[in-house]
């Protein structure tokens, strides 16, 4: 019941390795470095990877961008609660506010144009999570988080919010749409 | 002042009494802790079972809440202090430091852990076991936390006492055995996970009563992180310790080699903490440099480690089993092995659930890139659900099978039920994880009381088969809800009506370890005593397998996503 005891050889750093366990102990190093290079080869021809342009903001001068844009670019309303629909132009900035409990605005967008998304929130920590893609980005209050996005599919997109943020939580659900 | 040591008349150990009586109310707190986890679980799987549906939205956030801080703190905290003094006390045959001080942690975490829950249950303290800033809970909340922080902080300091006192009055001879070395493992690195819970939770505190003007989420959510994915690896260090220790006791393995199994946990200490960063992967105020030095360097070091572990501990088994003359083919020492016995049984399915699905799941989320598609979803509680209550909690249960008797002198009740107790729970939990990895992957998000979205302005439809697997999340949750909920009512139940045990021989001095045992056991590296253990080599091959698979099956679903920079 060496486990529960003290080593049996008091020198026990010295005692060989056997070679099965060697053979285990560098496929696990060789697949571990493995992954760490898989990142990284990602990050240089991989098509996705998580934008780590952020600016500090405050919620005043964020809401005042985002409200600038829609004035600017919105088409249409939506909703009993006239959600504004905004068009942006290929290349521009589109900025989604999160806040209890509504993504806004909605967004509209072309299949294989690439568009500098920006996150931030009102309140409370958001969850982004674009569906049916499955994308999910944590937005934070303060933070301008800059995504570069190119929708490869066209289709109505739902945004749902997957950070806990009180009661009206399941409520918060956004669109995005893709022409 | 002077103590008494009881020898166990079953197992032979040695336990100081008063090292003893705070092993069994630990325990028994932690047990109760447990119960409670236990309740609200139900309540939060009937709530996501999309045909029941049973709570409100705010009575489920509230109870999800006390479901997280009673499970991953409370429980297993208390539990992981009992095995903090028996791997000193015990297994060095030594007396306890200060047992009095211990006797002040244990209610500074009891009173802490009541005070935490009063604040949930009181309400607007709903915020979730990571309780992200700016939303804020009550004061008492983040006080209770804290109370109970520094009594478990109290008593890592006397399990270091206690190493210090066996040092000093020799009472045993070379190295502190493996199993000791791990619980060193765990106590370094829950004083590291404390300590940061202090540098977060106290200014959280003094926001909350309003000394503080803000704090800063990312500022918050990174030293959050730094003591709430550490606090795992504790439970990490903790049950592989377990697994030894029951390797050791139930088959008489003996460490395939010391060397391996002790570098293997040094790298933990040195490596583990970092790979909290696997929260933050989705952030956006860390640069990606951080983020893959973190999950990638730093973290594959302690995925390697616990690809060692998953490796010596059935090397062990297997080793041991063929000294005894099971050698037949490949597989003959696991076939044979008792899995009529709980205390095997559970251990063995915690680890396979540890590493098939709580491993793999663990690495693949903590990718830099894949993490993206699964960030904030179900696959997240379904991820730690395979690791801390598939692996820990169930390692703990298959341990108290074994210190029922031992501790409190009691024989189990229903032995037919705890036979297949571990099957019940260690199997419900892995298919509950593996369902709840599933909705994940299609999206379905974690903490949210209602997937039909209903009062939204708009309309989004899971796809059919999220549902389904939201449902059997419910099905497979109630078995292991069962699982758990039997396991109690033997625990308990023994602790009052089992049979009484013999004591054993109590006295005032101390036996020493049986001088030839040292002496007469050899090591069964490098010498004429060597086995082969090729039976745990393929298991090990069948993991790598799962595990390459699963990991460019992700990378394919992310590179079909939306391009993204
Ligand atoms: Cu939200």
């Amino acid at each position: 019941m060496s486990a529960i005891l003290p080593p049996a050889q008091r020198i026990w750093w010295k005692q060989p390795i056997d070679k099965i366990e060697w053979t285990w102990i560098l496929i696990a190093l060789t697949w571990s470095l493995f992954m760490f290079g898989m990142m990284v080869y990602w990050h240089i021809n991989g098509k996705q990877n998580l934008s780590t342009e952020v600016y500090k903001t405050t919620r005043e001068m964020y809401a005042a961008k985002a409200e600038k844009m829609v004035s600017e670019y919105q088409i249409r309303t939506e909703t009993e609660q006239n959600i504004p629909v905004v068009k942006v132009p290929e290349g521009g900035d589109a900025y989604l506010i999160a806040r209890l409990w509504q993504w806004w605005p909605i967004l509209e967008l072309e299949k294989g144009k690439t568009y500098r998304l920006h996150l931030s929130a009102m309140d409370y920590q958001h969850g982004f999570s674009l569906q049916p893609v499955n994308i999910n980005i944590q937005v934070l209050p303060g933070y301008d988080h800059v995504v570069k996005i190119t929708p490869n599919k066209e289709g109505v997109y739902s945004i749902v919010c997957n950070e806990y943020c009180g009661i009206g939580h399941h409520t918060m659900l956004g669109r995005i749409y893709v022409k | 002042m002077a103590t008494t040591y009881r020898i166990c008349p079953r197992t032979g150990l040695q336990f100081d009494t008063k090292a003893e009586k705070l092993m069994r109310w630990n325990a028994v707190a932690g047990v109760l802790a447990l119960l409670v986890g236990g309740i609200t679980a139900l309540l939060v799987i009937l709530t996501r079972w999309p045909a029941v549906k049973l709570l409100p939205a705010d009575q489920f956030y509230m109870i999800l809440t006390a479901h997280g801080v009673d499970m991953l703190i409370v429980w297993i905290i208390f539990f992981e202090v009992a095995v903090l003094y028996f791997a000193s006390s015990t297994l060095l045959r030594c007396r306890l430091a200060t047992p009095t001080l211990g006797w002040v942690a244990f209610w500074l975490m009891v009173v802490g852990a009541i005070v935490a829950n009063v604040a949930i249950f009181g309400g607007e303290s709903s915020v979730m076991m990571t309780s992200y800033a700016p939303m804020q809970a009550k004061p008492h909340f983040y006080l209770g936390l804290i109370l109970f922080a520094v009594g478990a902080l109290v008593s890592c300091f006397i399990f270091l006492g206690t190493l210090v006192v066996a040092k000093a009055e020799k009472t045993y001879d070379g190295s502190i055995p493996l199993v000791t070395f791990g619980a060193l493992t765990a106590c370094i690195i829950a004083i590291f996970t404390i300590a940061s819970g202090a540098i977060i939770l106290i200014p959280t505190f003094l926001w909350s009563v309003g000394y503080i003007k803000e704090i800063d989420p990312q500022m918050y959510r990174i030293l959050w992180w730094g003591m709430g994915h550490s606090s795992q690896q504790i439970n990490v260090s903790a049950h592989v310790a377990i697994w030894y220790l029951i390797a050791a006791v139930v088959f008489g393995a003996k460490p395939l080699s010391e060397k391996v199994s002790r570098s293997a946990y040094f790298l933990y200490i040195l490596f583990l903490q970092l790979a909290s960063a696997h929260h933050l992967l989705s952030d956006p105020g860390l640069g990606s440099e951080w983020k893959v030095l973190n999950t990638s360097y730093f973290m594959y070091f302690a995925v390697m480690a616990s690809m060692i572990h998953g490796f010596t501990v059935p090397g062990a088994i297997e080793a041991a089993q063929r000294k005894k003359g099971f050698t037949k083919g490949m597989f003959e020492w696991l076939r044979k092995a008792p899995w009529g016995n709980p205390v095997f049984s559970g251990m063995f399915i915690s680890l396979v659930v540890f590493g098939f699905i709580g491993g793999i799941s663990g690495v693949v989320l903590g990718t830099e890139q894949i993490n993206m598609l699964m960030h904030n979803t179900f696959y997240v509680p379904g991820h730690f659900h395979s690791t801390v209550a598939g692996g820990t909690t169930l390692a703990f249960m298959a341990l108290t099978y074994l210190l029922v008797p031992v501790l409190f002198k009691r024989e189990i009740i229903m032995p037919g039920a705890a036979k297949i107790q571990p099957y019940l729970f260690g199997i419900g939990m892995a298919a509950t994880s593996l369902v709840m990895m599933g909705a994940g992957t299609l999206g379905v998000s974690r903490r949210h009381w209602d997937m039909a979205f209903s009062g939204a302005p708009f309309q989004y439809e899971w796809p059919g088969s999220a549902y389904l697997m939201m449902g059997l999340t419910g099905v497979f949750g109630l078995i292991t809800v069962i699982g758990g909920a039997l396991w109690i009512l033997i625990v308990v139940g023994s602790l009052l009506f089992g049979k009484k045990l013999e004591e054993g021989t109590v006295s005032a001095k101390r036996t020493p370890f049986a001088p030839d045992t040292v002496a007469s056991s050899v090591s069964s590296t490098g010498n004429a005593d060597h086995v082969a253990v090729p039976g745990t080599m393929a298991l090990a091959g069948l993991l790598l397998t799962a595990f390459v698979l699963y990991y460019f099956v992700n990378w394919k679903y992310l590179s079909e996503v939306w391009q993204l920079g």
